[in-house]
């Protein structure tokens, strides 16, 4: 099946001059738990850019961690080939590769001050003392602890152990940094601003961050490229905007944002759009470059925040559905409804709130959903 | 009342033990000092005369048997040492899941009585013993071959009896240290040696410490290993206090050996506690 080009959903896949940092190819791996084999990452290949901030996102048992530790070299590959810059590095030992890992939950020397943390990795690799001390100074700086250098991880808090973890890896300045999850143990307001921290340190070291998380909101706002991982297999590796907007699969649609999934027979397909009919007077047009052929099921996916709700039928080239409202959630900044379909399907409609704070449908009422085609989304492999 | 009650729970919650401590510590170690310092004999009876002169003499008479003790003890903790940390760190870091049959198999000897496992050490390696005897009519052995009444038959009694109180303590150390920790280490280009260096081996070291104190006190006193399987010339300190004590009946001199004794290792521990305390040890390895 052909991808769509959508306008507007620009990725790093765009950019002409670019390096590859890290190449996954075809990488796999197995573990033997008990005398069962168990497949944790089933073939996954990736091509990270140079610079790029780079997501592997999904639940956990996805293979994302085994994924990164791979990388990392602190797990071999069952098969397939991990490269830096080139350079097939699938057998060199994790001290001797040139990325370094923010690990969950920091792991810091926990006998070792906070000077003696991030110095660490320098005088492993024998820096004569007065630049040891010049780049410590400097990292500290960037991560903000100047100040708090006889500091032990215990007296910090998370926070500040974060910065520390963060500081012990980009003072080597590696060819690549790995985060794995490092913003799980934060709560959620310290959350959003390492978030925002994290992405000015990144334009700031210019470093090539691949970043584990199981946070989709986390990815979005952060992520050049996002790879969304599960079971094993990569399901979709694009652009935060293209993730959201055109998900890929039906695992992908449900996984990042809240998504309706509508099922339905292809009825004609014209130039630009192909319809999807659901009976009577409902139809859903879908860009025709997506859309499976005449006749076939097709499974599409629409944004909740895409579609709009009437009392009335539009009288325009829209995706039009019928349905009884079932639910009316008063969200504060928007209304939450959910609407039965005259086939059966739910379907979950948000509408910003109007000005006078009213609703434009109750429960029971029989409405009209309506949304552009551009925002059906046929799913791949449905 | 209510506040009085509560200014009073710390002191109250602290008495059975301060009273545990005042009857089993405080007064036996006072009646010690006291007897120390008393004169006479089993016929005529002692009486308290400050004789502070019989720490001189008594030290003057045992010196060599105090010296050995430190010394037998001393070797006995450094091999306890070198044989119990790769133990506990195969236990910690590479048995899995059979961890606990390996701790378990390192305490059954303590379901048997520590005399009676000295004793059947001391029938294995009696010269005339199933182990000696047969070798020796192989001709495998020298005639004159002995391994009782030696130096390394004591001090191996003592490694053999006290090994376990230094597994322990270094296990649960080493069992506390996170694996990440080392992973980050690696990460951070440590290999493999530099990461026990620099990170295993300072996580640890507060095991070390406290297998350092449980063995090598309990070592340096002890009178049975001596007693068992040493000789004349292996004598320990452990085995006058008990000599002077319940064979010569002269209470004084073995309370002052005694009072001695523990002054020697409280000075020890003192300088140990000092010159490695664990906080020093982890921020030399730092550098």
């Amino acid at each position: 099946m052909v991808k769509p080009q959508v306008a507007g959903a620009v990725t790093a896949n765009a950019r002409v001059d670019r390096t590859s940092a890290i190449e996954l190819v075809d990488v796999a791996k197995e573990y033997t738990v008990h005398g069962e084999v168990v497949h944790a990452v089933k073939g996954v290949s990736l091509d990270i850019a140079e610079g790029e901030f780079f997501s592997l996102l999904g639940p956990s048992g996805c293979g994302k961690t085994t994924t990164m530790r791979m990388i990392a070299g602190f797990e071999d590959p069952t098969r397939g080939v991990v490269r830096l810059y080139g350079q097939d590095v699938t057998d060199v030992p994790p001290n001797r590769r040139d990325v370094n890992m923010v690990f969950q939950s920091y792991a810091l020397f926990p006998h070792m001050n906070v000077w003696e943390n991030v110095a660490f990795g320098l005088k492993r690799r024998k820096v004569a003392a007065q630049e040891i001390k010049t780049r410590v100074g400097e990292i500290l700086e960037v991560v903000g602890l100047t100040g708090r250098e006889k500091r032990r991880p215990r007296e910090m808090s998370g926070g500040q152990q974060q910065r520390v973890a963060l500081a012990r890896a980009l003072v080597n300045r590696p060819r690549a940094l790995l985060l794995d999850e490092p913003l799980g143990a934060l709560d959620l307001k310290l959350r959003h601003t390492m978030q925002i921290e994290l992405k000015r340190i990144q334009r700031e070291v210019g470093i090539t961050f691949v970043y584990v998380t199981h946070d989709q909101s986390e990815a979005l706002t952060m992520s050049d490229r996002i790879a969304v991982m599960n079971d094993g297999v990569v399901e979709q590796l694009a652009g935060p905007r293209e993730i959201y907007e055109q998900p890929a699969t039906a695992f992908v649609a449900g996984f990042i944002g809240t998504s309706n999934l509508i099922n339905g027979t292809v009825s004609a397909v014209d130039g630009a759009h192909a319809v999807l009919s659901l009976g009577s007077d409902d139809r859903i047009l879908i860009p025709s470059g997506s859309a499976p052929g005449q006749g076939e099921a097709a499974v599409i996916t629409v944004r909740p925040e895409k579609i709009t709700i009437a009392r009335q039928r539009r009288d325009q080239e829209v995706s039009q559905v019928r349905g009884t409202v079932s639910e009316v959630v008063y969200l504060g900044t928007y209304n939450s409804y959910v609407v039965t379909l005259d086939g059966g399907a739910e379907v979950t409609v948000f509408e910003q709130n109007a000005m006078d704070g009213t609703s434009t449908a109750e429960r029971g009422d029989s409405v009209w959903l309506s949304w552009r085609p551009q925002h059906s989304y046929a799913l791949r492999g449905a | 009342m209510r506040r009085v009650r509560a200014a009073l729970a710390p002191y109250l919650l602290a008495l059975p033990g301060g009273l545990w401590l005042a009857v089993f510590l405080v007064v036996p170690i006072a009646t010690m000092a006291s007897v120390a310092l008393q004169t006479g004999n089993l016929m005529d009876g002692f009486s308290q005369t400050f004789n502070i002169a019989i720490f001189g003499e008594v030290f003057a008479q045992y010196h060599t048997q105090f010296l050995r003790s430190i010394v037998y003890g001393g070797i006995a903790t450094v091999i306890m040492l070198v044989v119990a940390y790769p133990m506990a760190y195969w236990i910690a870091f590479k048995a899995g899941r059979r961890k606990s049959v390996y701790l378990f198999l390192i305490l059954l000897p303590f379901f048997v009585s520590f005399v009676l496992r000295t004793i059947s050490w001391g029938f294995l390696l009696a010269d005339d013993g199933i182990v000696l005897a047969p070798l020796r009519d192989l001709g495998l052995i020298p005639d004159d071959f002995h391994i009782l009444a030696t130096t390394t038959a004591v001090i191996g009694g003592l490694v053999y009896n006290f090994l376990p109180f230094m597994v322990l303590p270094i296990y649960v150390a080493l069992e506390r240290v996170d694996p990440r920790v080392i992973e980050a280490a690696q990460d951070l280009y440590a290999g493999r040696f530099q990461a026990f260096v620099r990170v295993v081996l300072p996580l640890s070291l507060p095991g070390v410490f406290a297998g350092v104190l449980m063995t090598f006190i309990p070592a340096t006193s002890d009178p049975v290993n001596a007693q068992i399987l040493g000789g004349t010339s292996n004598t320990m300190i452990g085995n006058i206090i008990y000599t002077e004590y319940l064979v010569n009946n002269d209470y004084p001199a073995a309370s002052a050996l005694s009072f001695m004794l523990m002054a020697v290792l409280l000075i020890g521990i003192f300088v140990y506690a000092r010159a490695l305390g664990t906080e020093n040890v982890m921020e030399a390895a730092a550098r």
